[in-house]
């Protein structure tokens, strides 16, 4: 699906991101975790083309997209949410979602002034494709809120519907469950398996462990922007360098 | 009670009586210069309209907006005056020459973001005031343009008179006004508000940025432009000072106080600045000391503007009113919602 080779990037003197070779199962949950700073955001913005990199391929489903913008690897089907999501706050969830679709249509000034059909066509397309995101998420019921009116966890689910409405195959997710209680964080893994049992991939970079350890296939575990482990969730809480990232490596802790 | 008269103000009907004033107005006014001032409040809004474009909508603030509309002033002018061209081909190439000209501006001052995209324009305007006021050869300096053509009315119409000159104004407001409305709903006007959300989210989305901020910008200067070559139409004499930040700072007040990336703010917002400024002439420069301390209270309390507020207001309340089990699925509009209910 999503394979990385050798992928570097240095900001000035700082390698942010080292050498690190990944690949990304389809139809997968993969996880990035790490101690701050160790380089996941920037790894996803990587991969998201928001950042170029200095050396390294990313290779999409066979097809090399290391150097392209952002917007044409979003149109590749590579779906993203951030750890804060900057929506239109005086404007209602719906409203907020219909953009979602836009990628996909092909309408511009000409169709605008004219108010062509297939003007027409495609904002009813963009329209159906974000209640069906929205229905997605589970929250048809507030598409007629502000989001300003609405809960944290809610936010995080339109967060999820607004990618989703790009029609991706993989969704970038920057720490989905941050800011959102115990409760609700199982609620938003079952949103996530659901994705999966939808044929998504899934890629998540988060920091309550008892999630990852629970939803995810395979874990990366990155360090000081080195891929320090990989492998499942019981193979890399048991692995030595990881503990010590976490738990800090001085001689007694490794003894 | 005040539900329904906000419910009243959403109505499509409010539009038509609202057009249906504007149409009186001059039998109404008291006598030309009211019509002049209303006129002019026209020219601004529509210029006002050009920058919620850019501004607004896609959330670039443009410092330069004052110095397209002086181009389109001095293109008009100076076609007209220095070339002798005719009043409506040179009014397109107003139009054309301040879209061309917002191009070029456009692609390299939009590689900026925030303030420094702002601080750029800012230098942007003040070259145009420079240029205006300095290339004497092109635009006679500091004198000016005189002599501009009026618009011929095809033997139909006099254009000189104040009142036709009215007319002419609103029916391009009228058009300006229809073509934002249809940007705003449409998949477009939605790509530049999630430009506005933010770059970053904007790209995941798979939006262009530069390709649509660039398109904002021409929509907005050539606003800009319409809004300029209307106004040497009417005034007939122009100097540099048309290019003068001032003008800016103006529009973006007005935009600040009717409603930035609403709808009627634009209109709405300069309509109630310039009567009040010219209720309040008496006062001269003294004004401000009303003007500033009201605009500050406005920012605070109301930063969305007049409408924007009003907008946030009547869809709370019509939320507030539709009982949670209706809420669901319902696919009617907030403002039939509070209609039934009000």
């Amino acid at each position: 699906m999503l394979k990385v080779d050798n992928l570097t990037k240095m900001f000035g003197g700082l390698a942010a991101v080292s050498n690190v070779s990944v690949e990304f199962e389809a139809n997968k949950v993969n996880a990035i975790i790490g101690p701050n700073g160790a380089g996941k955001s920037t790894f996803f913005n990587l991969i998201a083309g928001a950042h170029k990199p200095t050396s390294g391929t990313i290779l999409l489903d066979g097809k090399d997209v290391t150097n392209l913008p952002c917007d044409q690897i979003a149109r590749l089907g590579v779906g993203r949410t951030f750890q804060t999501t900057n929506l239109f706050e005086q404007a209602t969830v719906l409203d907020n979602l219909i953009v979602g679709h836009r990628l996909r249509t092909r309408s511009g000034l000409w169709d605008v002034l004219v108010n062509s059909r297939r003007l027409q066509a495609e904002e009813r397309a963009c329209r159906e494709k974000a209640r069906e995101a929205l229905d997605f998420v589970g929250l048809s019921h507030v598409e007629n809120r502000f989001i300003a009116d609405i809960t944290q966890e809610e936010r995080k689910r339109v967060a999820f519907a607004l990618a989703l409405a790009t029609d991706p195959k993989i969704l970038l997710l920057d720490e989905p469950a941050a800011g959102v209680n115990p409760e609700e964080t199982e609620g938003l893994a079952d949103l996530m398996r659901k994705m999966i049992n939808h044929g998504l991939t899934v890629c998540l970079i988060e920091h309550k462990m008892g999630m990852i350890m629970g939803i995810a296939d395979k874990i990366m575990v990155l360090d000081h922007g080195e891929k320090i482990a990989e492998g499942t969730p019981e193979q890399v809480s048991n692995d030595a360098a990881v503990i010590e990232a976490y738990l800090g490596g001085d001689e007694d802790a490794a003894a | 009670m005040l539900l329904k008269i906000a419910a009243l103000l959403m109505k499509p009907g409010a539009k038509m009586a609202m057009l249906a004033f504007a149409l009186v107005f001059p039998f109404l006014a008291a006598n030309e210069y009211q019509v002049y001032v209303m006129a002019t409040a026209f020219i601004w809004a529509i210029a006002v309209y050009g920058l919620n474009i850019i501004t607004g909508y896609c959330g670039q603030l443009n410092l330069a907006h004052g110095g397209f509309f002086a181009i389109g002033a001095y293109t008009l002018g100076l076609l007209t005056a220095d070339y002798g061209w005719s009043f409506w081909p040179a009014f397109v190439g107003a139009l054309v020459m301040t879209a061309v000209l917002g191009f070029l501006v456009g692609v390299v001052s939009l590689r900026l973001k925030e303030h420094y995209f702002a601080i750029f324009t800012l230098c942007v305007g003040f070259i145009i005031y420079l240029l205006l006021d300095k290339w004497e050869e092109l635009t006679h300096g500091a004198i000016g343009v005189r002599d501009i053509a009026a618009p011929y009315g095809f033997g139909l119409v006099d254009f000189t008179d104040t009142t036709p000159f009215y007319y002419l104004v609103l029916g391009f407001l009228v058009l300006a006004m229809w073509f934002i409305s249809r940007l705003s709903k449409s998949l477009l006007g939605r790509t530049f508000i999630a430009i506005r959300n933010g770059d970053e989210l904007a790209e995941s989305l798979g939006i262009n940025l530069m390709r649509n901020k660039v398109l904002a910008f021409v929509l907005s200067t050539t606003y800009a432009g319409l809004a300029g070559a209307l106004y040497a139409g009417m005034v007939r004499f122009i100097g540099p000072e048309e290019a003068n930040i001032n003008h800016t700072f103006d529009m973006i007040t007005y935009l600040l106080v009717g409603g930035i990336g609403t709808l009627s703010g634009p209109l709405l917002g300069t309509l109630g600045l310039v009567w009040i400024t010219q209720s309040l002439q008496f006062l001269e420069e003294y004004r401000m000391i009303i003007f500033g301390p009201l605009l500050v209270v406005l920012v605070i309390f109301f930063p969305r503007g007049i409408v924007g507020s009003f907008l946030t207001w009547i869809h709370r309340k019509s939320q507030a009113l539709v009982p949670e089990g209706k809420r669901k699925d319902s696919k009617v509009t907030p403002t039939k919602e509070a209609e039934n209910n009000a």
